[in-house]
């Protein structure tokens, strides 16, 4: 085992019903640093997220988060396994019955015997580090799309976790708010030394913070470097998506039969 | 996908027939294994929920849930008890006063109540009322990705979320049940003896000579208790184990009440025939 790495992936495999959605991913994350996993929509990134949480079960290989095997760990365990990392949901998954400071407090209330003042003196810290010291009052319902993510964020933090998991995290955001997220995932990583993996098809803003990319695509890992490197690559897929060119060798359309035939052939009963 | 094609390639009206017979087969098959599996995993869930040791914390939440579940299902059920009652006063009369028997309705409505009524309509309004909010309850949660989270956060869903519903349906349906009987008993005679003049003193008297503690309260309770665990399982695990859609919202909260139902009606007929088969 490395110890410089803090996950590491071996032949993933997995599918959901007939469709395999990784074909054997190998990846490595490193302590303390920002890896981001790239790919179009419908890869399988979040799928992917959830594999490392041990949500799903792989067809085969492994995952080992600090040299424990994910998939071979018993609930209770696994559950443990869980408190040292953070995961920050696309739609920030808050409790919807809790204010925004009974859900920062709530990882805190269950794993730990703090005092209340304690309690509140970390949540107000957490709450301040993502801006949101003032909303501690409002129930979920009340905030938008980028402030619920901004409170989950400082869920996720509030049990200073060694990895955080980022689902889609700029996905769906105005610039400003893109932006206060953008600098957020940067801050927590370098201020508390955190290693973060962040999913995500948003190129531009992914590669300005990631120390290293991954970029995924029909089950399989297509290319890896820092994002310098990526720039240059020779393979034609990687680059159409980091610029973003609407066809190429991944094509527009959705496999089909040949235009003509199909729209020749009057079928009654297909 | 692919036997479409070969089938069209055929095209034999011959070919069809076997295929079509294989078809339901396979479908028999697959539906057979989907059930067991999802009887598999509705068992793991009783099992891993339901073995969370209580905690100061777990008190609190069942409580809680001790309200939503059954403190506020305690209006319709005690309502319907009354009428149930007044409509079994009446109902019993008409026919009794024919034999010049009306000092038997208070055996009469009691009997019915206790053994019959109150475990079986609870139970039904129960599934109705509360397994269907459960359902639709842990159903949104799943959908809006809060047990995810929870799990993420390492919680177990199944103990802070599944466990004090569980516990709360599993308490509370019994209890209501007795409130039930109670107000139904007292509609009876709000009926036979306030209105239609059955005597006083045999409305009660009679019932207290041939209702048994054992045999009529005891297993009309141990009914509710049997629907209780049934329906309270049924709505936690199609909350549970619902794919996370509107659509699938929907349809797990309609199975909920048709499956909850059912149940109900059909252990009802097991138990009876066990516990009074031989009563006469």
């Amino acid at each position: 085992m490395n110890e410089s790495l803090l996950v590491e992936v071996e032949g993933l495999r997995f599918s959901r019903g007939e469709k395999e959605i990784f074909r054997g991913i190998d990846l490595q994350i490193p302590r303390g640093k920002i890896t981001a996993i790239m790919g179009p929509s419908g890869t399988g990134k979040t799928t992917l997220l959830k594999l490392m949480g041990g949500q799903l079960r792989p067809d085969a290989g492994r995952v080992r988060i600090a040299g424990q095997d994910v998939h071979r760990l018993p609930r209770r365990a696994l559950f443990r396994l869980r408190r040292r990392m953070g995961m920050l949901f696309q739609s920030g998954a808050l409790f919807s019955d809790l204010s925004v400071f009974e859900n920062v407090a709530f990882p805190l209330r269950v794993h730990t015997d703090l005092s209340e003042a304690m309690v509140r003196d970390i949540v107000l810290m957490k709450l301040e580090a993502v801006g949101l010291r003032g909303a501690r009052g409002l129930m979920p319902s009340e905030l938008s799309g980028g402030m619920l993510r901004r409170v989950a964020l400082a869920r996720a933090i509030a049990l200073d976790p060694e990895l955080i998991l980022y689902d889609e995290p700029f996905v769906g955001q105005d610039p400003i708010s893109m932006g206060v997220l953008v600098q957020l995932v940067k801050k927590v990583n370098q201020a508390l030394g955190l290693t973060a993996v962040v999913v995500s098809h948003d190129v531009k803003e992914t590669l300005t913070i990631a120390d290293y990319v991954y970029v995924i695509s029909d089950g399989q890992v297509m290319a890896h470097g820092t994002p310098a490197s990526l720039d240059d690559t020779g393979d034609a897929r990687v680059r159409q998506f980091i610029h973003g060119e609407p066809d190429g060798p991944v094509p527009f359309h959705y496999p089909a039969p040949d235009y003509v035939t199909d729209i020749m052939t009057a079928r009654v009963r297909q | 996908m692919s036997d479409r094609h070969e089938s069209h390639r055929q095209g034999l009206p011959g070919a069809s027939f076997p295929r079509a017979v294989f078809r339901r087969i396979r479908a028999l098959g697959r539906g057979t294994l989907d059930m067991v599996d999802a009887l598999g995993r509705a068992g793991m869930i009783l099992v891993l929920s339901s073995m969370a040791l209580p905690s100061r914390e777990g008190w609190r939440l069942w409580l809680r849930q001790m309200h939503f579940v059954g403190v506020m299902s305690l209006a319709i059920v005690l309502v319907s008890g009354v009428f149930i009652g007044m409509v079994l006063g009446l109902q019993g009369y008409t026919i009794l006063v024919d034999f010049g028997a009306e000092d038997a309705l208070g055996q009469m409505v009691a009997l019915s109540l206790l053994r019959e009524l109150a475990p079986v309509v609870t139970a039904l309004l129960f599934a109705g009322r509360a397994g269907s909010a459960l359902t639709a309850e842990i159903g949104l949660m799943k959908a809006t990705e809060q047990l995810s989270s929870m799990e993420m956060i390492g919680v177990d869903p199944l103990r802070r979320i599944v466990a004090p519903r569980l516990w709360a349906g599993f308490v509370s349906l019994p209890l209501l049940t007795v409130g039930f009987s109670v107000v139904g008993i007292w509609g009876g005679y709000l009926i036979g003896v306030q209105w239609l003049g059955v005597f006083e003193g045999s409305y009660w008297s009679n019932m207290q000579d041939s209702v048994s503690f054992f045999a009529d309260i005891g297993n009309g309770m141990v009914k509710s208790v049997v629907f209780a665990l049934v329906v309270t399982w049924i709505a936690v695990f199609q909350g549970y184990d619902l794919v996370p859609t509107s659509e699938g919202i929907s349809r797990a909260t309609t199975r909920t009440v048709v499956y909850s139902s059912l149940a109900v009606l059909g252990l009802d007929f097991v138990l009876t025939a066990t516990m009074f088969g031989e009563l006469g």
